[in-house]
């Protein structure tokens, strides 16, 4: 019999900490198979933010260094540069990438720094309980925008994709939603670009993960799924945004 | 001869360190201006961050992949530098930083200043940590002590700062460049890839029952052990002196001055230097104020450093301050005539500023 679906080889035995409906570890599984794909286990290192995501330690058998909040691809671009041949990506949150990291990820992509930035937007802070993102959606109820995101007060949603991929030192940049299995292989298709940029020494690649929170959003996982195809998919669009030549 | 700014570079080139990550910021630009143009001729990297949070965390990144690596600023830059410093010792990665002071608080001036003294040995970001401060006084020093502290900082895994002015980055003084073999030590804790070894994390983060108590009582002990092996400190006193100076850094060479003109008097006078401020040569301090019964501390700032000195003295001593905070240089005559006031009120005088 034809084995056809097994856990990748980095990736850890252990029983997830994430929500059910969580997308953390669907991204973890994708990551993990590009390594596997690669063979570059023994020369990765991730740098997650503070967040969620930041337990990736305990799903992914690679070195792995915690960063400040927001400060991830700067502590990847210091890597990077002592260590050129190996491989490095960065982990963040919409909070982390999108608010308080912002100057890092547009300074890191200009500089067209060879690292590969992991993008999960799941549209609130998830950790610290359901706060409001810079990527949540109007008229969103987050617990810090209890009557939903008020455009007047909060401004609107901010698409870092499409921001990054105006960047000369961008490489390659896509959204990818992880909602369907549809989607999840092209998610797949574009984590092994990503990293494929990368190994080249081409420049800077981001995915961009839309995810679901089924706990701070108040929905149960097929509700989340839901919620993706019909309020966020319209507004976050999927696809390639950047694609350099060489680069994948 | 050479100037402050590039006897530290140099030093920090001979110590081995490749990395420099920093942004732009009055008085310590000679530094990166320097370094940009040195680093690539031995094969090193130089990079111009977006903001002093950047360079720190670039700072964080290189030393967690094993490099010696180094930033520098004034302190504006070094507040913006905390939270990173907070987590380089919370991880235990070791790294130097440089601030060649302004006058604070807010934007301030750019004239020397020693208003940073709390900043740099109190711990400036969150959390219970230390930092390893050593301040030079020469330009020699600011060689010597650059690789001195690359060398602390590896050895205990723990970030280190040079606390100078522009002063001591400006002046140019005759300096050996001694060039000690490099002794980077081997990092088995560095982050370079799962091969041939089980993956490694460095983190900062500690939610178990009792990890986090652990973990600050671990790093306790290493300021421990710096307190009783680590400890610097310069001292020249008369035998039955009658006064002690104590002073640091820039405005140590003015009382140095003053001591050997009360000396030229007939005076008995006694100098002690901090050299690291932290640790601070408490025990020193301590039998010399016993000895002495009267200490008179000399700073550029409203008496920051003064605050370690009255924790050491020997109860019964007497402690007065000359403090010039605002970009003001105490001259050697001002010192001695504050010496001399001190010495002939005797007893008279009450404790505090003078």
């Amino acid at each position: 019999m034809q084995k056809v679906f097994a856990r990748p080889q980095s990736m850890l035995e252990t029983t997830s900490h994430f929500c059910p409906g969580c997308h953390h570890g669907t991204v973890h599984r994708l990551l993990c198979e590009a390594i596997d794909h690669y063979g570059i286990r023994e020369n990765t290192v991730g740098v997650p933010g503070v967040g969620c995501g930041v337990f990736l330690y305990d799903y992914i058998d690679i070195d792995v260094c915690e960063a400040p909040h927001g400060r991830a691809p700067a502590v990847a671009t210091g890597m990077k540069r002592v260590a050129p041949e190996n491989f490095i990506f960065t982990y963040q949150g919409d909070g982390d990438l999108g608010a308080i990291g912002f100057s890092e990820v547009v300074h890191t992509a200009n500089r067209g720094e060879n690292i590969t930035v992991i993008f999960v937007n799941n549209s609130v802070y998830g950790m610290t309980g359901g706060q409001m993102a810079p990527t949540t959606l109007l008229g969103q109820r987050t617990t810090t925008s209890p009557r939903g995101r008020d455009l007047r007060n909060d401004g609107y949603p901010l698409r870092m994709t499409e921001m990054l991929a105006a960047l000369e030192g961008v490489v390659f940049a896509a959204r990818v939603s992880l909602h369907t299995a549809a989607h999840v292989k092209k998610a797949r298709k574009a984590v092994m670009k990503a990293f494929h940029t990368q190994l080249e020494g081409t420049g800077f690649s981001f995915i961009e993960f839309i995810s679901a929170c089924p706990t701070n959003w108040n929905l149960s996982s097929q509700e989340s799924v839901n919620r993706i195809e019909k309020e966020i998919i319209p507004y976050y669009k999927t696809g390639i945004f950047k694609e350099k030549d060489g680069g994948g | 001869m050479l100037q402050g700014c590039v006897a530290l570079a140099e030093g920090a080139i001979a110590a081995g360190c490749r990395y420099y990550f920093g942004y732009p910021i009055t008085p310590q630009n000679d530094i990166p201006e320097y370094l940009s143009g040195r680093l690539p001729q031995v094969g090193g990297v130089f990079i111009q961050a977006e903001s002093e949070i950047a360079s720190i965390n670039m700072l964080l990144g290189a030393s967690a992949a094993g490099a010696r690596a180094m930033t520098s600023s004034s302190g504006p830059g070094i507040s913006l530098m905390q939270e990173g410093l907070s987590y380089m010792a919370g991880s235990e990665l070791p790294g130097l930083v440089v601030n060649i002071t302004r006058i604070g608080p807010g934007l301030g001036g750019i004239a020397s200043s020693q208003g940073d003294y709390w900043q740099a040995t109190r711990g400036g970001g969150h959390g219970d940590y230390r930092l390893i401060v050593l301040a030079p006084n020469s330009v020699q020093e600011m060689y010597d002590l650059t690789i001195k502290a690359f060398y602390l900082s590896d050895k205990y895994r723990n970030p280190a700062m040079i606390l100078a002015d522009a002063i001591l980055g400006q002046m140019k003084e005759p300096v050996r460049l001694k060039k000690p073999p490099v002794e980077i030590p081997h990092k088995p804790w560095a982050l370079t890839g799962a091969s041939g070894r089980k993956a490694q994390i460095i983190k900062s983060l500690y939610l178990g029952d009792g990890e986090m108590e652990e973990h600050n009582w671990h790093l306790y002990e290493k300021y421990e052990q710096l307190q009783r092996r680590d400890t610097l400190v310069e001292i020249d006193v008369d035998d039955n002196a009658d006064i002690l100076l104590i002073s640091f850094g820039s405005c140590s060479r003015m009382v140095q001055s003053a001591v050997g003109m009360a000396r030229s008097r007939g005076l008995k006078v006694g100098f002690v230097r901090p050299i690291t401020l932290f640790p601070f040569p408490h025990d020193t301090i301590r039998e010399l104020s016993r000895e002495v019964g009267r200490v008179l501390t000399v700073e550029m700032n409203t008496g920051q450093m003064w605050d370690d000195v009255r924790l050491s003295l020997h109860p019964g001593c007497r402690a007065s301050l000359l403090a010039r905070p605002g970009g003001g240089i105490p001259s050697p005559a001002q010192i001695l005539s504050k010496m001399e006031k001190l010495l002939k009120a005797g007893d008279k005088v009450a404790e505090g500023i003078c």
